[in-house]
């Protein structure tokens, strides 16, 4: 074990470093002996998940069913025990609507609003947020001068807090900006992008989009490295036009991490809050309020605070996450077959 | 064995040591807008070494924490010791009675008593703290700006008409992009309001639904914003309820007129200095009356405290005549105490025009209406305020007309109402 090569004497770096290693397996050796002919093999599976169960259910599983006997409450205390039962009221007040495309029409304005605001941002920013990504990527996977370079620029801004992007913006958007000063410069009219209905929401689009582009095109670029290159080299020698490699060999071997990406932009977007809080407040008006803020505003931030309401408002934006989740997941099945099979 | 009785003994010293710690720990959730915050350090430090037995600790926190998150762990039964608030009688339920625990309960009455009711539960004679500073809404404006063109700084009983027409003349000419200000605020919005003949409080002690007076100051209002009289920027700056302020518009020289309150008065002092000249001018008249609003930030004893005895200590140290004196004299802050007001102030300053403004303030807290008077101690002001908020900001985005704004306020309180239970 130590030494089989003629004339070593002592233990190799790697050797000595699995010396631990070997240490510790001989430790746990006897009771995962024991757990294993307690519990069987199959046991076995269930106490290696325990620990990970254990945390879920605790920090995940808990607070939601918490969340959902708030929904059923109502009142402004904070203790449940101290809130009174009532049934689905919170949830019929939620859906008390005239006509769901007219916010005014419904009793919870705010909430539809919001709701609105949230349907054309994710429309909005995970189309663009996908299509950036992906061109960004196929950039970044050419043979570039000071490539390592390009992909930290674009990595850059993930690093940052989201207070800290959301500030960076309204000092280079509000009225005495930097953007505003620029103009100012070279002689065009400033303007005050923030009191703009659709410059402000146009703002929280792009803001969201620079902030987290970078990770979505790490992984696109992954996806891209891992594409075997004598595909392109068979192309190439049938002569192929780039927009067909494009969309027979590209596209369809990057598929699975394109759904990886459309299913955490399209999470992230829906529950965005942040940056655009620190950027424009959901203003002007209500142009940017988008749900998150609404349950914060309603559960936390208004006087006579109604954790019920925003209670269940945040199931109404739960339920309709894991409907996209499940959708996406179903619609990843059939391409990761057909990848298979290729 | 003597090991064991060592690791004992020193368990048992380090559990002693540590709760004594605990008990003798005072935590102060404090806020400032100005230099508040370092004056109550050299207060507090003074007291730790009267009594050194007990240890105060400053959390200093912004404005917002005290508004958003303290309502929400005073709920959970947590929170500070002592804590300076606005809030004062809507969360009241949460405050400490110190009467049995402070040393003069007669004191406190008698120095106190006029604002007493405003951070108690309704029909209590508690003492829960007291006021650090009375403050007033009013209006500043840029003298140099109206001297630049010739206007003059309309008199003590303009209306309202009176300043928007002087202020859009002064802004026109010296390009100033904001004629008036007015901060996001719905006690800033209520003196106007009352002055248009508002009231607030129906016959049931709850909110009125919003009545004529409201609604011809908040029309006028909307207007100004509309054809940019009024900032646009402070009002569509954020959704919902949002405070924002527009003093640094005011001290950028971006605001001919700003209305606020008395509480900008050091924070003008040491920002704008020597940049221009700045008035109070108190508040504009409406049809009914010249009303700004008081109001004022409270520091109040919590009820979950595990320190009663040390945290009575430390507010009957903080309510002391002579500490209070230093500390409005030090601030610029208008003082609440009874006897710190009757002997006057010597404010520590050489800005003349801090002085003469603390002076305006105070003379215009001698024409404040009966229903401003009433507000501070009103269950339901913060409900009424926010709903204000809320809906005219809509309207002055432009998102709904002022009939369904008033529609929505009106209905925004009632459920609000109903919500509470009460």
């Amino acid at each position: 074990m130590t030494a089989d090569v003629p004339g070593r004497t002592g233990l190799s770096l790697s050797e000595l470093a699995m010396v631990p290693v070997r240490l510790a397996m001989s430790f746990i050796d006897a009771p995962l002996r024991w757990v294993q002919k307690t519990f069987g093999l199959g046991g076995m599976a269930t106490f290696f998940l325990l620990p990970n169960m254990l945390i879920f259910g605790i920090f995940v599983l808990l607070p939601f069913f918490i969340n959902f006997a708030y929904s059923m409450t109502g009142g402004t205390a904070l203790f449940l025990p101290d809130r009174s039962f009532v049934g689905t009221d919170q949830y019929a007040r939620l859906f008390d609507c005239a006509n769901y495309l007219d916010p005014n029409s419904c009793v919870e304005d705010t909430f539809w609003t919001a709701v609105g605001n949230t349907g054309w941002f994710v429309v909005l920013q995970v189309t663009l947020m996908i299509g950036f990504s992906l061109v960004t990527a196929l950039i970044l996977n050419r043979d570039l001068r000071a490539r390592s370079f390009w992909r930290a620029v674009f990595f850059f801004p993930v690093l940052l807090s989201p207070v800290v992007v959301g500030l960076i913006w309204k000092w280079i958007l509000q009225r005495q900006g930097l953007l505003n000063f620029g103009l100012f410069s070279f002689g065009f009219e400033p303007h005050v992008w923030l009191n703009d209905r659709t410059w402000s929401f146009a703002a929280t689009v792009g803001v969201s989009i620079w902030a987290h582009m970078g990770f979505y095109t790490l992984i696109i670029l992954a996806g891209l490295q891992a594409i075997p290159k004598d595909l392109y080299e068979a192309a190439e020698m049938d002569g192929t036009r780039t927009s067909r490699v494009f969309l027979r060999i590209t596209l369809p071997l990057l598929m699975p991490n394109l759904l990886v990406v459309i299913v955490l932009v399209l999470i992230r977007a829906v529950q965005i809050f942040d940056e655009v809080y620190v950027l424009t407040g959901g203003g002007p008006g209500t142009s940017t309020l988008y749900l998150t803020q609404y349950i914060y505003e309603t559960g936390f931030a208004t006087q006579l605070r109604n954790p019920g309401l925003a209670a269940a408002a945040s199931i109404l934006m739960g339920v309709v996450l894991v409907v996209l989740t499940l959708l996406q997941l179903g619609l990843s099945r059939p391409s990761e077959k057909k990848g298979s099979r290729k | 064995m003597t090991k064991t009785r060592t690791m004992l003994a020193a368990f048992a010293v380090g559990l002693m040591t540590s709760t004594a710690a605990i008990a003798g720990e005072v935590r102060i959730m404090w806020y400032s807008d100005g230099v508040e915050g370092e004056v109550l350090k050299d207060l507090v430090d003074r007291f730790m070494k009267e009594n050194p037995d007990i240890n105060v600790v400053i959390d200093n926190v912004s404005y917002s924490v005290v508004r958003e998150q303290l309502p929400v762990q005073l709920e959970a039964g947590g929170g500070p010791d002592i804590a300076r608030v606005t809030n004062l009688k809507a969360l009241s339920k949460h405050w400490l009675d110190l009467r049995p625990l402070v040393a003069d309960g007669a004191y406190w009455d008698k120095n106190f008593g006029d604002q007493a009711d405003w951070m108690r539960p309704d029909g209590s004679n508690q003492i829960s703290g007291f006021m650090t500073q009375i403050t007033v809404a009013g209006g500043f404006a840029n003298k140099t700006l109206f001297d630049q063109v010739g206007v003059a700084i309309p008199a003590k009983d303009a209306t309202w008409d009176d300043w928007a027409k002087a202020a859009k003349q002064v802004a026109e000419s010296q390009q100033v992009p904001f004629p008036m200000a007015l901060d996001r605020s719905g006690h800033r919005l209520s003196g106007p309001n009352i002055s248009y003949g508002a009231n607030y409080i129906g016959a049931d002690g709850k909110p009125a639904p919003i009545d004529e007076g409201s609604k011809a100051f908040i029309s006028k209002f909307v207007g100004w914003v509309e054809d940019g009289t009024m900032s646009k920027d402070v009002w569509v700056s954020a959704a919902g309820s949002t405070y924002r302020a527009a003093a640094d518009d005011f001290i950028n020289g971006q605001v001919a007129f700003y209305y606020s309150g008395s509480w900008q008065v050091p924070n003008f002092s040491t920002k704008i200095g020597s940049n221009f000249d700045w008035v109070a001018t108190g508040s504009p008249c409406g049809p009914a009356t010249c009303t700004g609003m008081p109001g004022g930030a409270g520091l109040v004893a919590i009820k979950y405290t595990k320190n009663p005895t040390d945290v009575a200590k430390v507010m009957d140290y903080l309510a002391r005549e002579e500490v209070l004196k230093e500390f409005s004299e030090r601030t610029l802050f208008l003082p609440a105490h009874k006897g710190v007001v009757e002997k006057g102030l010597d404010f520590k300053t050489d800005d003349a025009q801090a002085k003469a403004a603390l002076g305006v303030f105070v003379t215009s807290t001698t024409s404040l209406s009966d229903l401003a008077r009433k507000l501070p101690g009103w269950h339901w002001s913060d409900t009424v305020y926010g709903a204000l908020v809320t809906r005219v900001s809509q309207a002055a985005a432009g998102e709904m007309k002022l009939d369904e704004a008033f529609t929505r306020i009106d209905a925004d309180i009632a459920a609000k109402v109903k919500d509470s239970g009460l």
